[in-house]
């Protein structure tokens, strides 16, 4: 049994009256690629906000790396990565500058950057690029430096909001290579995406509805539970109940 | 220390790389200086006057000759006859029309009364007032003069001492109020933006995720432009000394300590301005007016605060730049010590903490 990176259990969140999660429960494993599937406005931000201690939740209970959400924000902190919904490195440093910058304000030593920046910087082909300015970089570049960073500090897990919006598919592609190779080394990757092809490339996918989380399975079994030829299909059939609108 | 390190880096990464900004923030108090110096002073010198003298006696012969030999006017024109004095106001270059009645010189040593008109372009009153002024004690001087001979009794002359600033130069007062500005708006804006942007290009978000702690994050956004607001204040004593003559008095370490207290102020202000903004645009206009009307109209060094009616009065004492301009003109212009300036300095140490407390603890419920 391999353990368990992230429970929640009936984690709500309350803005007002508006209930922005609903008694959402669930387990993710270590080096799972957990998909966190739902329309615009279905609550999805808001949950993995909690999971990083940016929200406190209203009521449930949720640990992540094995530390409590309502106590233990900074442990946690120190054991996850997190890239943002848009595309979050400084345009006017060097790639070297942003990697330097990130890994620094998570306590990396000068030489363990050193040493492992010039291990990234091959394998993204980037070394040519160590002293550009990111915004001479093209966005899928970008992208998977973005990621890259936010994994450069090993932690246990790793939040992607929508990390791929905006970029072409084989781009998409590639960054979703760079996600298997991240799992395979045995970071859990929790990922919220709209994009449907992306949902089966993930290992378990959930689907949330107006704060609840309607379905939760690998894409075969959701695929076959209901009766669906692709996870759109899936989607579309859960998502069309939703009285949230877009 | 070592996190402290990277992040101020990187913010002067960000300062060096903007260019352009880095040269307005650089620039702007020496422009600043030069234009209140050498543009926009009240002083009168070399007026354009015209006469319109209709003795041409010895007398008035003398004291033309003493109007224009003064620094403050020279005499443009002759005039010929009443009609001329309109014309001459027209072409707008006039400031006053010295007109002496007929028989001036033979009057007065008759009668020992004679009459001369002085009329000025009342159209900008200050101007006005101040070249009459000028013009009537020149007139008296020369009156004196001829008292000399002519033993007066009983005469009350009063003798005035121009303190701190013999020369009445508007330098030793706008000085100390163009430091309060640009330090207010400069820290203010820059830290506030600098935190604002953050949020725009949503790099703030993953520094909240990160373990770095937000006292940290305040400090490291604070500290790099404190120092940049540091090199305005030295520009700005090193143009006024050197360019517009402008003593430092008093001692510099104060002088600086005090400069270095005013700009925390305003860096805390930034904070709380980038509290309550999310667009770097809003943070700009909030730090550019709210904080640039305040300190012009209520500071003290455009408009005397004691003329000002009550209510107003009152709240020029919630503007940080009116106790700084204080302190600098006591240090720099008067040579004061620090006893003298406690309790502005205690002021204004109060408002930081305040700002810092708000701002503070405004920033830690966003991480909640």
């Amino acid at each position: 049994m391999t353990e368990t990176v992230i429970t929640a259990d009936k984690l709500t969140k309350k803005f007002g009256d508006f209930i922005a999660t609903n008694e959402i429960s669930f387990e993710v494993k270590k080096g799972e690629i957990f998909g966190f599937l739902g329309a615009n406005g279905a609550g999805k931000t808001t949950a993995m906000r909690m999971f990083c201690g940016l929200l406190m939740p209203s009521s449930g209970a949720a640990s992540v790396a094995g530390f409590d959400v309502y106590k233990q924000t900074e442990q946690i902190k120190k054991s996850i990565g997190y890239m943002s919904q848009r595309f979050s490195l400084y345009e006017d440093l060097t790639v070297k500058e942003n990697i330097r910058f990130y890994a620094g304000i998570y306590g990396m030593s000068r030489s363990a950057i050193k040493e492992k920046s010039v291990l990234l910087l091959n394998q993204l082909n980037l070394s040519g690029e160590v002293n550009t300015l990111v915004k001479s970089l093209p966005l899928g570049w970008k992208q998977k430096l973005a990621f890259s960073v936010a994994i450069f500090h090993e932690p246990k897990i790793v939040f992607l909001d929508e990390p791929t919006g905006g970029v072409d598919p084989i781009t998409r592609r590639e960054f979703w290579n760079l996600i298997y190779q991240a799992a395979e080394r045995g970071i859990t990757i929790f990922v919220t995406t709209h994009y449907m092809d992306e949902a089966e490339y993930c290992n378990r996918v959930s689907i949330m509805v107006d704060g609840k989380i309607e379905a939760l399975d690998t894409p075969r079994n959701l695929k076959k539970t209901y009766a669906a030829k692709s996870m759109d299909e899936v989607f579309l059939q859960l998502v069309r109940g939703a009285k949230r609108g877009e | 220390m070592k996190q402290f390190i990277i992040f101020v880096r990187k913010e002067f990464y960000h300062i060096f790389r903007d260019r352009k900004s880095l040269l307005i923030i650089i620039m702007m108090p020496v422009v600043q200086i030069i234009l209140f110096g050498f543009a926009l002073t009240n002083e009168i010198k070399d007026s354009n006057i015209a006469i319109l003298d209709n003795s041409k006696d010895v007398a008035t012969a003398e004291i033309i000759h003493r109007l224009d030999a003064s620094r403050y006017f020279s005499v443009a024109r002759n005039l010929n006859t009443q009609k001329d004095i309109e014309t001459a106001f027209k072409t707008g270059k006039i400031r006053l029309v010295v007109v002496f009645q007929p028989g001036f010189q033979q009057t007065l040593l008759h009668t020992n009364h004679a009459q001369v008109q002085l009329i000025a372009d009342a159209t900008d009153p200050n101007t006005a007032t101040t070249v009459t002024n000028y013009a009537t004690n020149i007139i008296r001087d020369y009156q004196n003069d001829l008292n000399v001979l002519v033993a007066t009794p009983y005469m009350i002359a009063p003798q005035i001492r121009m303190l701190y600033n013999p020369q009445l130069k508007g330098a030793y007062n706008f000085v100390p109020g163009v430091m309060a500005m640009i330090l207010i708006i400069i820290s203010a804006m820059m830290t506030s933006v600098s935190i604002v942007r953050e949020k725009e290009i949503n790099t703030m978000e993953v520094l909240l995720v990160s373990p770095l702690k937000p006292l940290l994050f305040i400090l490291s956004k604070a500290i790099p432009y404190m120092f940049l607001s540091l090199v305005n204040v030295s520009t700005i004593l090193i143009v006024s000394v050197t360019l517009l003559e402008v003593p430092i008095n008093g001692s510099l370490l104060l002088l600086m300590l005090e400069a270095l207290l005013f700009i925390t102020t305003a860096v805390s202000l930034g904070l709380m301005i980038s509290n309550v903004t999310a667009s770097q645009q809003t943070a700009q206009m909030i730090s550019l007016l709210g904080l640039m009307l305040p300190t012009l109209l209520l500071g003290g060094f455009m408009f005397p605060i004691e003329s000002m009616p009550k209510p107003l009065q009152f709240m020029s004492n919630l503007v940080p730049s009116k106790w700084f301009f204080i302190i600098v003109k006591n240090v720099m212009i008067k040579g004061l010590g620090f006893k003298m300036i406690w309790k502005e300095t205690l002021i204004l140490l109060g408002m930081t903490l305040f700002f810092l407390s708000i701002s503070l603890s405004k920033f830690k419920t966003r991480l909640a």
